[in-house]
């Protein structure tokens, strides 16, 4: 119980909580009402990261173009790693004995971060025994958590390894539900178990959804909601009764007694009330982003991430005045109605206006290519007239989605002290003739596009036709 | 605001003039053919009465002909996308506007998308930007039936009519959808299939009596009679397959059947059995870069499945069946890219520049028999031609002039149309509604 109390509490740290943690313990000779004190009443973290650096090299990229994920650009730079973390990045580093790889005519960046993935919920093979991402059988479903399905031999991993750079990843429940469970970031790393993907420190997401999937679910089953009234009001009544859970755990965390009855959906939003559980909402409107904002202030959450967000574009200042994030695809649309007003220029309108933004996948083939994704958004920016610079730009599936994830002080960006998450391309990543060449993650090399024993294969790939081919 | 509306003004004047008669003639452009070769600097494409007359270096301009000075960018003939849904569907989860496919109809390969194609729905204005000038539109099966139907190609002019080439194939699900729609099993598909094929002869020799059949009989009328051509050669069969085992059984209903021109939708473990493919002589619309076993019958997908395949022999173009085939035909342009880059991954097939942009263009063409049409800017085809402002697969480049039929088009689309309105996205003076 210790390491995953000190994480709470860090948390709550940084999520600027007031609240004392430790309270002193009751002198009371009752040892039942004892108060546990702040966020002690239950487990917080009972499946913990197992997840443990692989051992690397000491290694100096150098003769490179590094973006380092925050906006920064280095020409001729180099990267130092050492340990699994950053050292230094600059020019004319010292390669103090490390393995120097001279990077002429390629690009560094940090680790590509997906912040909307269902790799390990929906893997391929796509078959239905495989398909645990929605809990369909009712709208709000908070109580289940999205790592209790994730199937960590999912072939995916390895694709958006070694096609598309990527390093960490959330794995979100689907959007059937208007609350459908709690989220989990990992590393990209194959494990055993889940729990050995799952990046440590990383807080917890809650998947929330608006618009047509909620109310079109249990709308055919006849039951509420069958409209985006309805979805309003379940979350509304939801939220209501988690005010009021959070008061009693509270009360009795703080001053002992008889603990409330468990309600491990109410876990989930007592956590988001308290900032421990970041919210991540499915949402494509812009008019319905604006009552979801409206309703986390009626209720004292915040909502950190809408996901999809089809129309933030046109909302970019409400957005930046509330200090919520837009994760949304480079040019998807209408392929149902809340995707009809899509437009190229997204990202472009949400970084002009200042909001924050980041590009996302929702998808096991878009997920390989997010380098490109930006790209194309940025070019579109461009051709519109918002001129963006690369590494401005990649910020966007960097340090953006790092700080939405609540890991921007471990990875996504090549700050000294921060996980070596590198990504040595063999080419500018804004062109599609790129590719990774090399992938580390806290600084093990995971990936050498010259070495097929550095090519991940998942358990379900061993001994099937393609194996360990190049994919 | 005023700009805007003088915008749209020349937009709507560009498509009143009565451009197909006329002469136009693209000069100082570094031109691709389209059919395999890499670019050529300094060329001149010339267009008359909506085909291409001649296209390269040592070509003149016509006197009298419209000359548009390309300023040496990009000229090439637009993307002719392999496998779509263009124009049957506006939104898919909106059943009123999706013509995809009929579960409910008595009728399977009678079915003909010539009626469902909608020339104004907005895909094809959003590809048409981005130039994508022509598609092979195949309509989907349902239950009860491995026929889809009738396609056609169709072209993204911003005109009334965009069927150019109606009832031009025949489509059909084998494997995992064949075998669902069959009854349960592959065994179900290909006896289906063999029945088909067997009503059909039936109906050859003697229409008249086709409808007083037992009631063991399985095509109407109509499905015997639009399935003729196909037996007879004279349509191609596009036939979507992915496992190896699944192509080898439909190269064999061709030795069977040796009229039937089949062509190869999807077959991602295409490379296992590439020689074989090459061997019969069937072309291969392909999907770019599928590489994960989504399916039991995808376990060997590879992005080097259509560089492998073409170093084979194989003639193999680029589709986009099952990957949003109703409205991203423009993703082709990145997926051609994509496989260039992969000469440079170890191990990987990839193809040469000239090679990956032709599966864009003249290979979907040929595979249909349609090469003399369309796909490329050898003399007599479509006019079909656009000017890019940088290499057509690179991210960031953009369709500057698109010519469909030899007819400039406007390059406007509800998209370019919300992106004014809300490229500031703060209310003004009016509400946004008045911005137009």
């Amino acid at each position: 119980m210790f390491r995953p109390v000190l994480i709470l509490g860090a948390v709550i740290a940084l999520a600027g909580c007031t609240e004392s943690a430790g309270r002193a313990q009751s002198s009371s000779s009752e040892p039942a009402s004892a108060a546990p004190g702040r966020g002690k009443g239950y487990a917080h973290d009972p499946f913990p990261s197992t997840y443990r650096a692989y051992p690397g090299t000491p290694t100096l990229l150098t003769n490179v173009t590094i973006f380092d994920g925050e906006g920064g650009r280095i020409d001729k730079g180099s990267v130092l790693f050492r340990d699994g973390k950053i050292v230094a990045i600059g020019q004319n580093l010292d390669a103090g004995g490390a393995t120097v790889i001279d990077g002429q005519g390629k690009y560094v960046t940090p680790g590509v971060i997906d912040i909307h993935s269902h790799l390990g919920d929906y893997p391929s093979p796509g078959v239905e025994a495989l398909s645990d991402g929605n809990e369909m059988t009712g709208p709000v479903t908070a109580e289940v958590w999205a790592e209790h399905s994730v199937w960590p031999q999912d072939p995916g991993f390895s694709r958006a390894l070694t096609n598309g750079g990527v390093t960490t990843l959330q794995i979100l429940p689907g959007s059937a539900n208007l609350m459908g469970g709690r989220s989990v970031t990992v590393k990209n790393v194959y494990a055993r178990t889940m729990q050995g993907m799952k990046f440590p420190g990383a807080p917890y997401g809650l998947k929330m959804a608006c618009g047509e999937n909620p109310k079109r679910v249990y709308g055919a089953k006849g039951r509420m909601p069958s409209t985006r009234m309805g979805n309003i009001a379940v979350d509304r009544a939801t939220w209501a009764k988690a005010v009021e859970y959070k008061r009693r755990w509270d009360k009795y965390e703080d001053k002992g007694g008889e603990p409330p009855t468990r309600d491990l959906a109410m876990d989930t939003l007592r956590g988001v009330l308290e900032g421990e559980i970041l919210v991540q909402n499915h949402c494509y409107r812009a008019d319905e982003m604006a009552v979801v904002m409206d309703m986390a202030k009626e209720f004292g959450y915040h909502v950190t991430a809408f996901h999809h967000a089809v129309e933030a574009y046109k909302i970019a200042d409400l957005l930046k005045a509330n200090n919520v994030c837009a994760a949304v695809w480079a040019d998807w649309y209408g392929f149902k109605m809340e995707a009809y007003d899509a437009v190229n220029e997204n990202l472009a309108i949400l970084e002009k206006e200042g909001a924050c933004a980041m590009i996302h996948s929702d998808d096991q083939n878009g997920i390989q290519r997010l380098n490109q994704e930006v790209a194309k958004a940025r070019a579109s920016g461009i051709k519109a007239g918002f001129d963006i610079s690369e590494a401005q730009a990649w910020r966007w599936l960097a340090i953006n989605p790092a700080r939405a994830l609540g890991i921007a002080d471990k990875t996504g960006s090549l700050k000294p002290g921060k996980m070596a998450d590198v990504v040595l391309w063999n080419g500018n990543p804004f062109s599609v003739y790129t590719r990774p060449q090399m992938v580390w993650v806290d600084g093990a090399l995971l990936y050498d596009a010259n070495n097929p024993k550095l090519r991940p294969v998942s358990d379900f790939e061993l001994g099937q036709p393609g194996e360990g081919d190049v994919k | 605001m005023i700009r805007t509306l003088l915008l749209a003004a020349s937009a709507t004047l560009a498509l009143a003039v009565p451009a197909a008669a006329q002469t136009v003639a693209i000069t100082n452009a570094k031109v691709v053919i389209g059919d395999g070769a890499g670019p050529v600097e300094g060329g001149t494409v010339v267009i008359r009465d909506g085909r291409v007359v001649a296209a390269g270096a040592g070509v003149a301009a016509p006197a009298g002909a419209r000359v548009v000075d390309a300023g040496g960018r990009w000229v090439t003939p637009g993307i002719f996308a392999g496998f779509t849904r263009m124009g049957i569907v506006e939104v898919d989860a909106v059943e009123g506007t999706n013509d995809t496919s009929a579960g409910s109809s008595p009728f399977n390969a009678a079915l003909d998308v010539t009626p469902a194609v909608n020339p104004r729905s907005s895909p094809l204005a959003i590809n048409r930007l981005e130039g994508v000038t022509r598609a092979v539109v195949a309509p989907d099966n349902s239950k009860g039936s491995l026929f889809a139907g009738q396609g056609a190609v169709i072209d993204l002019g911003a005109d009334t009519g965009a069927v150019a080439r109606p009832r031009a194939f025949q489509f059909m699900e084998y494997g995992e959808a064949g075998a669902r729609a069959a009854g349960g099993s592959r065994a179900a598909a290909y006896a289906m299939l063999k029945n088909a094929l067997f009503e059909v002869r039936d109906y050859i020799r003697s229409p008249a009596s086709f409808a007083d059949r037992g009631k063991d009989a399985l095509l109407t009328r109509a499905d015997a009679e639009a399935l003729v051509p196909v037996v007879q050669g004279r349509m191609p069969l596009l036939v979507h397959v992915e496992r190896a085992s699944d192509i080898q059984t439909v190269l064999g209903l061709k030795r069977e059947v040796p009229g039937l021109r089949i062509v190869l939708v999807g077959a991602t473990e295409g490379w296992t059995v590439a020689r074989e493919i090459a061997a019969a002589g069937v072309p291969v619309i392909a999907s770019a870069l599928a590489d994960l076993p989504e399916s039991f019958e995808q376990l060997a997908a590879t992005q080097s499945n259509i560089g492998r395949m073409k170093a084979a022999g194989v003639l193999v173009g680029i589709g986009t069946i099952n990957q949003d085939e109703a409205r991203q035909a423009r993703w082709e342009k990145q997926f051609a890219g994509n496989l260039v880059a992969l000469r440079r991954v170890p191990g990987a097939a990839g193809l040469e520049w000239g090679e990956a942009f032709a599966t864009i263009t003249a290979r979907p063409a040929e595979a249909l028999g349609l090469g003399d049409e369309y796909g490329s800017l050898k003399p007599g085809r479509r006019g079909d031609v656009v000017i890019w402002d940088g290499d057509p697969l690179e991210i960031g480049t953009s369709a500057v002039t698109v010519f469909i039929d030899g007819v400039e088009q406007p390059m406007t689309s509800r998209q370019t149309r919300l992106r004014e309105r809300y490229w500031d996205p703060k209310e003004g003076p009016l509400p946004k509604a008045y911005q137009h």
